[in-house]
């Protein structure tokens, strides 16, 4: 084998951090399903332009729950992220922690919503917007759920020892997804909340 | 050498070895890849091979029940007031045809190619995720079955493939017939998703020490710039069909204008992933047919560089145009002249591939064996369907054509011309890797020219047709439209079509069984999957290859190339499953990559899927219920962290 290519250093075996398949498969996971967001916000901004009548229909919707989970779900990955920072440095009880506290604002979130969603004065069923409002707030619900669930069988796998300082790229891959899941609700929350006030 | 492999630690320099001189290396690596013979095997094979044949029989299979459909119908067309068919009846069959032809043939028999011969061609022993791959596999079926499951009852989808509000609303459709479709896409979408991550990452993970970006085959180009498009592309029907259910069955309202939605927004988004699939199945067959070209005019593709970057150029436009499907639907002039104007500029990398291609036959050597027919003949029909293409761009001819004949016959020349005839040539091309057996020349040169002039007789007169008024989607029409003797000449053409295909299908069933046994090479091709035998061994490559030129084959005779190829000489890595990992641009290994094995995860999975799909269809929540509970199931066991994959701390001491 030419020189240039391979010096015949050791390689590394098996999953390890980004040059792993898991984790450039999750940057694709990432990509598809951030379209996938790309096209719901793409319905909601063609359907609310060629709306004759205000748009929203009853005005721009409340701010403070939606701040409150805002607040939540980007506290769950500022300790995500510190969570991750432990396993590297190989303290695995930091990971724990880190997971733990995220999986509970994960809950917070839920919760929140769901009071916001009992209180809507529409459905599903009332008009377009409704529609929109209730798919698309419940595509990101339902992606912190599998998100959540997620950390939790990360949870349990820490809590059996399969993670450490030379091995957590399974970790590092689900973190990945935990913070995609925190920068669409930034998307969906500019939409639905703040855009609405700009005009 | 077995004494410095003493187990899976976290670094490991690889054993260079030569398989020539050591003949327990082949047995050693058949034992770590074979998969267990019997139906449990079968179920739970990940071979890329195994599941690239699958693909393309499965393909095929649906091509031939397309193609069913398209008889029957050219039989109610062929005569004015023909009651062979009611209007009902016809409606399902063009649907289906459609829907056959496009989403249960078109992409799944390239994903069959790419998936059988990437790794050979990358001088790799698998795809980045091997269950991923299976599992890709075993959801396309299921989805195909899937779509299918209401034609016996005769409620089969009626509305057209591209399915417009507000004739597929429950209003004006209230049967099951909408359900299955919308529902059956959502699932096919899922395959079509995770197939395509699946080549990307093996793309940029996977390929043999020195085969750099610019040294990899165009097919690889064409599947990689088709599975990135799917990527973005996907989730826009998947979505528009999810809302259409939901609009039909939980009183949602996205499309219809009474409850303030929009009918075009069906439009918008069907054909923003619409067009880019157009792209994605005929990119990785133009790349079939660059890579197995030069084969047969014994010299390199002209303009490798041109011809990978117009690939990607295509695609990329190809997001840019879908309104030129929309343009009698009443939108802004000032946008029309975009899309038209965009519709136009892909005019310039389809010529770009067009002229490398000719200019690869002129000043070649050309052998006139079937599979460079089928390439060749493919040119003439491609440029035929660009010129019917660059014709409908323009707005006002549009207007003219858009829901005639002429539409129809544009594009079913790409589609024919693009994707079928260079597959036929695919076939024969790499049937000895499929089988070890070469395909028959005689009835393979039978088989072209009959469909070659059986396709230009049944779908040219679709021009004149569309020119004379003729509307698609029409089950009848009456005599005295001069249309008579135009539809006559077609079903003819058809049915000759049909003929060569049927030809082509024997010859398929023969040769797999008496043709000539075929050696490693025998076209003297180029490329690294022919540097296997034929069929290739379980684990591909004995050693991994190493890469130096564009045509590792050629070397010894191609003047102006550096460095040489090797295929004796390599990375052994026998210590279970294992590929070699290389970096993204200039392939310089970087990872041992520990692979897994054969599992029957990706068929439970798939199979729990495909239950919570009918119980949406059939809204049996409880059914729907325990399916999705049963998907997750899988889900953790198939990730569930394993210390022969590398993904836990453990350190494993599997040969002692």
């Amino acid at each position: 084998m030419p020189e240039a290519l391979y010096r015949g250093e050791p390689l590394p075996v098996g999953s390890k951090g980004r040059l792993s398949s898991g984790w450039w498969g999750m940057i694709t996971v990432i990509g598809t399903e951030a379209s996938l967001f790309a096209y719901l916000l793409f319905s909601y901004f063609y359907v609310g332009a060629q709306t004759v009548g205000p748009w929203p229909p009853g005005g721009a919707p409340a701010l403070g729950l939606a701040i409150g989970g805002s607040v939540l779900l980007i506290l769950g990955s500022v300790t995500m992220w510190w969570g991750e920072k432990g396993v590297r440095a190989g303290k695995n009880g930091q990971l724990l922690f880190g997971l733990g506290a995220s999986i509970l604002l994960a809950i917070g979130f839920v919760v929140l919503e769901g009071i916001e969603w009992s209180h809507k004065s529409f459905s599903l069923m009332s008009n377009a917007y409704g529609s929109l409002y209730f798919t698309i707030t419940g595509f990101h619900l339902l992606h912190v759920i599998v998100g959540a669930l997620m950390l939790t069988m990360l949870f349990v796998w820490t809590l059996l020892g399969y993670f450490g300082v030379r091995r957590h790229s399974t970790v590092s891959i689900a973190v990945l997804y935990w913070h995609f899941v925190t920068i669409v609700w930034v998307a969906v929350f500019l939409t639905f909340y703040i855009a609405p006030r700009l005009t | 050498m077995a004494a410095v492999l003493t187990g899976t630690d976290a670094l490991r320099v690889p054993v260079i070895a030569r398989p020539a001189d050591d003949a327990s290396i082949a047995p050693r690596l058949d034992r770590i890849w074979e998969t267990r013979k019997g139906l449990l095997g079968t179920l739970s094979s990940v071979d890329h091979k195994t599941i690239g044949k699958r693909y393309l029989v499965t393909a095929f299979l649906f091509l031939l029940i397309g193609g069913l459909e398209a008889a029957v119908m050219r039989a109610q067309l062929a005569r004015p007031n023909e009651t062979l068919l009611s209007p009902e009846q016809y409606n399902q069959l063009f649907t289906m045809h459609g829907v056959t032809m496009i989403f249960l043939y078109a992409l799944p028999v390239l994903s069959g190619f790419s998936n059988f011969l990437w790794p050979l061609m990358l001088g790799s022993r698998d795809m980045a995720f091997p269950r991923l791959n299976a599992f890709s596999y075993w959801l396309f079926l299921l989805a195909g079955i899937f779509l299918y499951v209401s034609f016996p009852i005769g409620r089969a989808p009626d509305a057209g493939w591209f399915n417009y509000v507000p004739y597929s609303s429950l209003q004006y459709n209230p049967g099951i017939n909408i359900d299955v479709y919308a529902l059956g896409m959502v699932l096919l979408g899922l395959s079509t998703t995770v197939g395509s991550i699946n080549f990307v990452v093996t793309l940029i993970r996977t390929r043999a020490p020195g085969m750099s970006i610019n040294r990899v085959p165009i097919l690889v180009w064409g599947t990689l710039t088709a599975s990135v498009g799917n990527l973005f592309a996907v989730p826009a029907v998947s979505l528009a069909f999810l809302m259409l259910w939901m609009d039909r069955r939980f009183g949602s309202h996205f499309f219809d204008v009474a409850g303030g939605g929009q009918p075009l927004l069906w439009q918008h988004l069907f054909w923003m992933f619409g067009h880019p699939w157009v792209y994605a199945v005929v990119l990785p067959a133009m790349g079939i047919v660059s890579d197995g070209l030069p084969t047969f005019c014994r010299r390199p593709l002209v303009g490798y560089t041109a011809v990978a970057l117009a690939t990607v150029t295509t695609m990329v436009l190809g997001f840019g145009v879908w309104v030129h499907h929309m343009f009698a639907t009443g939108l802004p002039p000032i946008s029309l002249s975009f899309f038209s104007a965009a519709s136009f500029v892909i005019v310039i990398p389809s010529a770009v591939a067009v002229f490398a291609w000719i200019a690869t036959i002129w000043t070649g050597r050309p052998q006139f064996t079937t599979p460079f027919l089928f390439f060749a003949g493919f040119i003439v029909v491609f440029v035929i369907g660009g010129v019917s293409g660059f014709m409908t761009a323009a707005v006002p001819v549009d207007t003219q054509l858009t829901d005639t004949y002429f539409v129809v016959a544009h594009l079913h020349y790409v589609l024919i011309g693009i994707n079928v005839f260079p597959v036929a040539g695919g076939i024969h091309y790499w049937f000895p890797k499929f089988t070890g057996r070469m395909m028959g020349e005689r009835l393979g040169k039978w088989s072209f020219w009959i469909m070659f002039i059986g396709f230009n007789l049944g779908f040219f007169p679709m021009h004149i047709a569309g020119l004379l008024g003729m509307p698609r989607r029409i089950y009848t029409y009456p005599s005295g439209l001069g249309w008579d003797s135009v539809n006559l000449v077609i079903s003819i053409g058809a049915y000759v079509f049909a003929l060569g295909v049927l030809l082509f299908v024997i010859n398929v069933w023969r040769s797999a069984r008496h043709g000539a046994r075929a050696g490693e090479n025998p076209w003297d091709a180029p490329s690294l999957e022919w540097a296997t035998p034929s069929p290739p061994p379980a684990y591909n490559f004995a050693v991994i290859p190493t890469v130096a030129s564009r045509y590792p084959l050629w070397e010894d005779r191609l003047t102006g190339h550096q460095g040489h190829s090797s295929t004796s000489q390599g990375m052994l890595l026998d210590n279970g499953r294992e590929t070699i990992g290389t970096s993204a641009l200039d392939a310089v290994p970087d990872v041992i990559l520990r692979m897994p094995g054969d599992s029957f995860a990706p068929l439970l999975l798939s199979i729990a899927l495909a239950i919570a799909f009918a119980g949406m269809l059939i809204h049996s929540w409880w059914l729907f219920g325990i399916a999705a509970f049963i998907s997750a199931i899988a889900s953790i066991a198939w990730l569930w962290p394993e210390a022969r994959l590398g993904q836990t701390t453990e350190i494993v001491r599997d040969r002692a």
